[in-house]
């Protein structure tokens, strides 16, 4: 069954083969009745703005049809219904599902059970591969994915897309920068799995020091609760502020990356500058979801 | 039935079964869990604790009357106890002896550590892990296990 359950799954040919996909698809190279008659469960037990609504688009603009539910409370999971039942009937009603559940390894699971490929949109703080391929994707709009400087900065301990990232750019051999506040750093299982893939991880604790070196700087969400009080987290929080002022001296092709949605972690005035790329970012989650509904679905 | 110089009683030999001998020293009732054999289950058992071992210093021996072990079972044994060796008995005799290879999967053994994985729920899976040099790599959510392996066995 040709699932996509996280980006560990995928080599590195399939990874560019998507990303190919994508292009194409951006430059309306694509039929727009490719998945006529075709139907998309999106499965989301979690809420979701983006992800769902892009798969939602995402389907439509290929000719498919999508049905769904939006949350726990309105479907049988409420009544009791274990996920493995759920994707079993649920197969049954589409072509493909896109399921987004709060515990970690359940598209794993749904992937055992379904008769109709899955597509994983989050599982709890596991796997996020289309985001991932978003991420990638858009990187390489703007250079080649080969070897390159990515400073990662934020919570780097719960964030899964940064986690996700880091391994899809080990099989390019980026050097990987890590930039967190105490308490949130990269966790040393994920540090010690990329090492032994051959990345190479330095770790900051001031992005001043390291941005003029960066081709890329993936900003994530520093959660408010992860701190014991508003103050602590203010205080952080400013330190880690991208601002105007700091991208002073960047590369010319450096961009700034963020999966939205962000809070106070970039200063508004940095999206007027060349290298703000997150709105480009989230926008880049239509072409590449299409790649990705295309290829398990065809 | 063995007696020792003052007439104390030893391990006694058993008729047909399974002995396991050359378990690491204290790790006997350990084998016995990751085995699925408690105190409900009907089989004679005889556990010997921390016995002078030429070959691993201090060792465990259990022997177990009236089963033999079959291999799915005494490789999960590897996990705790890499060196151990398992006889089995019939009629006395030494029927067939065999060490223990760790095996490359390890479904329904470990109960996963990380609270928010799937395989922690009510979903009808047993728990699913494969078993690399670093440690137990659960299939569901991806962590690693370590180390304290036998604090997760089910």
């Amino acid at each position: 069954m040709n699932h996509i359950i996280s980006i560990r799954d995928l080599e590195r040919p399939e990874i560019d083969c998507l990303l190919d996909k994508a292009a194409l698809i951006q430059a309306n190279q694509y039929n727009e009745t490719a998945l006529k008659g075709k139907i998309l469960a999106l499965l989301f037990f979690e809420p979701s703005t983006r992800t769902r609504m892009s798969f939602d688009a995402a389907m439509a603009r290929l000719g498919g049809t999508s049905i769904g539910v939006d949350s726990v409370e309105a479907s049988s999971m409420a009544k009791g219904e274990t996920l493995a039942d759920t994707v079993r009937v649920v197969s049954g009603y589409a072509d493909a599902i896109v399921l987004r559940h709060p515990k970690e390894g359940a598209a794993r699971l749904a992937g055992e059970f379904s008769s109709v490929p899955v597509i994983n949109a989050g599982d709890g703080a596991g796997q996020h591969p289309s985001q991932t391929l978003l991420d990638l994707y858009t990187i390489r709009q703007s250079m080649p994915l080969d070897r390159i400087q990515v400073g990662l900065l934020g919570d780097l301990r719960y964030g899964r897309t940064a986690h996700s990232l880091a391994h899809a750019l080990s099989r390019y051999d980026a050097t990987l920068h890590t930039i967190s506040p105490k308490g949130l750093e990269l966790p040393s299982a994920i540090a010690e799995e990329l090492g032994e893939d051959g990345t190479e991880i330095i770790e900051h604790d001031d992005v001043s020091r390291v941005i003029s070196e960066l081709d890329v700087l993936y900003v994530t969400r520093i959660q408010r609760e992860r701190f014991p009080d508003s103050a602590s987290y203010f205080k952080v929080a400013s330190s880690y502020r991208i601002t105007p002022e700091l991208l002073t001296g960047v590369k010319e092709r450096f961009i700034v990356l963020h999966p939205l949605p962000r809070l106070d972690e970039i200063d508004p005035r940095v999206d007027s500058l060349s290298h703000a790329r997150y709105f480009e970012q989230s926008r880049n989650g239509i072409p590449v979801r299409m790649a990705m509904l295309q290829k398990v679905m065809s | 039935m063995r007696r020792d110089a003052r007439g104390g009683l030893l391990i006694s030999p058993i008729r047909n079964g399974t002995v396991i001998d050359h378990i690491a020293g204290g790790e006997a009732l350990n084998v016995l869990k990751i085995i699925g054999i408690t105190g409900a289950t009907p089989e004679s058992i005889s556990v010997a604790t921390n016995v002078k071992s030429s070959k691993i210093g201090i060792k465990d021996i259990v022997k177990i009357e009236n089963r033999e072990l079959r291999k799915e079972e005494v490789d999960r044994i590897a996990l705790i106890a890499p060196h151990a060796t398992i006889s089995i008995i019939r009629n006395f005799e030494v029927y067939e002896k065999k060490g223990v290879e760790i095996p490359a999967f390890l479904i329904g053994v470990v109960r996963c550590p990380n609270p928010g994985c799937i395989s922690n729920t009510n979903e009808p899976v047993p728990s699913k892990f494969e078993v690399l040099p670093k440690g137990l790599h659960c299939l569901y959510c991806e962590w690693m296990i370590t180390k304290d392996i036998t604090n997760h066995i089910l």
